[in-house]
């Protein structure tokens, strides 16, 4: 059994070797307050701050971060910088959050159905995989971007459909392992259904790596939905989402940089945290370190 | 070799087969399909649109559209641009060089200073470069490759004004030493991401090596730690290396289009995206299609040269 299938019983879970672990882990806990306060600010921010994401204030278009009380400077139209940032968060961090489950629900899926029924049907899931890594992300990523209308739901989608396939195969590769194990051999001697051993018995000892790939997938998609919101095939404005506030910024980055500089500095202090916890969950959940 | 040389053939057909039937449905997801070109032009009418559909055989059923598809494909005739009716294999082929030309430099990068970090990481394990090191390697990969481009720019053309901020060379001025000079922000900024992997691989494979058994001999034998190092070590610490490479394919290429879009880089994903923005969906699909099979024969060529140097593999 995993660490976490062992800690899931009721005793102090808290005081559990992968709690403790975790709470080793200096650069996660760093990760982990980041995304907190990160959050945080972008729940509460909007309301805290003087001005709306939306209000145009145009005496004060191309304002530098820390006049009068526009904190973060304001953008072309004269809206103000940190509203928008912390409302484009809100888009960027619940887009890649639900891009995360849909593609750790596609992964995990395919990579439990491909484990252990093997044969040609696992060698043709696993195919598929590989067909789909085959291509630069970001090509199918934009093709269907193009093709499909880009709502928030559907760049969710499209990020998902892109990134399921690191999860599919970790799935695949630990399911496969388990397969062979005493306690399914136990579980099919008792005649319990195929899908039961899949979902209940295996599925169980499997969540360490999928947990790890999960949160590493998040990183991930927050990049993937800035790249295409960059390049205007992602959320569409008046939607802000740190992506397409970046859209428009190489043009001012001579006269205006800060509206360059800061969506991507929260783009890569969100990112990092994100993979600072995915290397903490890896070392407090055993995961086997065979990616980075 | 022979065995599996036909054995790893007969996977990159099979995987190229896949790749075409996904090829297949996004070009039948775009807008309008196949005939997304002609929807566009005012002059043609529903019904002419419907009689088209009936003269390329679009009203067959999808199996016969897709065999019909793969055939072209295979005979090189992959469609006409929307733009300038040139052939899309010809579209393409003018914008591959720009990509490979700042792929296998970055590349190169990549691997000099990666291969360099990973070893010293693992030669002096915990030390305070071991940690730099990976905490550094986690930051870089996740840093947006197309705002560390912005960032780029910002700092050393627009305020230092050192390099260019786009293109890959001057017009009227076609020298090496101008296209280098274009060359060297876009390279390094597309390196960042692939010395990050490189250095944490080079040093997880370097550290696997130590703890061989050659290793002891050859420290047994009383050669000097640099020696066994450079020699025993590093030889066979960039074995795993070569598969790396070309499993690194896809993000690198990804990576290159992404920085292209930022510099103005005339590749193919700089082509991509103008195609995207002119709804030339024949380019669109050529590029896709195109940088699947790329990618299948990095990967092949990537797993020959593997078993060429470490018979273990070839061998089974």
């Amino acid at each position: 059994m995993t660490a976490l299938a062992a800690n899931a019983g009721p005793s102090r879970w808290w005081r559990s070797r992968t709690v403790r672990r975790f709470t080793s882990h200096h650069l996660a806990l760093l990760g982990v307050a980041m995304i907190t306060l990160l959050t945080l600010a972008c729940v509460f921010g909007p309301h805290l701050l003087p001005y709306d994401s939306l209000y145009i204030d145009l005496r004060a278009r191309f304002s530098p971060p820390l006049t009068g009380h526009h904190y973060l400077g304001t953008d072309p139209l004269g809206r103000d910088v940190a509203a928008r940032l912390f409302m484009a968060g809100r888009t960027s961090l619940l887009v890649a959050f639900f891009a995360m489950l849909l593609s750790t629900l596609i992964g995990t899926l395919v990579g439990v159905i491909a484990g252990y029924r093997g044969g040609w049907i696992g060698a043709a899931l696993m195919r598929t995989v590989d067909g789909f890594l085959s291509f630069p992300s970001i090509f199918l990523l934009l093709a269907l971007a193009a093709a499909l209308k880009p709502s928030p739901a559907m760049v969710t989608v499209i990020v998902a459909v892109t990134s399921w396939m690191e999860v599919a195969r970790i799935v695949e590769a630990e399911v496969r392992s388990l397969r062979e194990r005493e306690f399914v051999l136990a579980g099919r001697m008792l005649g319990l259904s195929g899908t039961h051993i899949m979902f209940r018995e295996i599925l169980p000892n499997a969540m360490g790596p999928i947990i790890v790939a999960s949160t590493l997938t998040v990183a991930r998609a927050i990049l993937m939905e800035a790249y295409i919101s960059f390049l205007g095939y992602g959320i569409q404005p008046p939607l802000p989402s740190w992506g397409n506030m970046l859209e428009g910024a190489q043009q001012y980055l001579g006269s205006a940089p800060w509206l360059a500089i800061i969506p991507g500095a929260a783009i890569t202090i969100a990112v990092t945290s994100f993979n600072f916890i995915g290397d903490g969950l890896r070392d407090a959940l055993d995961v086997r370190d065979d990616h980075i | 070799m022979r065995g599996f040389l036909l054995n790893r053939l007969s996977q990159s057909l099979i995987l190229l087969l896949i790749v075409s039937v996904i090829g297949f449905v996004v070009l039948n997801l775009l807008p309008g399909g196949p005939l997304a070109q002609f929807g566009l032009d005012p002059g043609m009418t529903q019904d002419d649109l419907d009689r088209l559909k009936e003269q390329l055989g679009l009203n067959r059923p999808l199996l016969m559209q897709y065999l019909d598809w793969a055939w072209r494909l295979l005979q090189g005739d992959w469609g006409h641009s929307f733009r300038d009716g040139a052939p899309v294999l010809a579209v393409i082929g003018r914008h591959v060089f720009a990509t490979l030309l700042l792929m296998g430099t970055s590349t190169a990068i990549a691997i000099a200073i990666g291969t360099w970090i990973g070893i010293r990481g693992a030669t002096h394990r915990y030390s305070l470069f071991d940690h730099i090191a990976t905490v550094g390697a986690m930051v870089a990969l996740s840093i947006p490759t197309f705002w560390f481009g912005l960032v780029g720019i910002y700092i050393f053309s627009l305020r230092l004004g050192w390099l260019p901020a786009g293109n890959m060379y001057t017009i009227g001025d076609g020298s090496v030493l101008n296209y280098l000079h274009h060359l060297i922000l876009p390279s390094i900024v597309l390196s960042l991401v692939h010395v990050a992997i490189w250095s944490r691989y080079m040093r997880t494979a370097t550290l696997d090596a130590i703890s061989q058994d050659f290793v002891k001999t050859a420290r047994a034998k009383g050669l000097s730690e640099r020696r066994v190092i450079m020699k025993h070590v590093v030889g066979n610490a960039l074995l795993p290396m070569i598969t790396l490479a070309g499993v690194q394919l896809p993000s690198i290429l990804t990576g290159a289009l992404v920085t292209e879009t930022v510099f103005t880089w005339p590749g193919m994903g700089r082509l991509f995206l103008d195609s995207l923005g002119y709804s030339d969906y024949p380019v669109v699909m050529g590029l896709l299609m195109f940088s699947a099979i790329l990618v299948i024969l990095g990967n092949l060529i990537a797993d020959i040269a593997v078993a060429i140097v470490d018979p273990r593999i070839r061998l089974g």
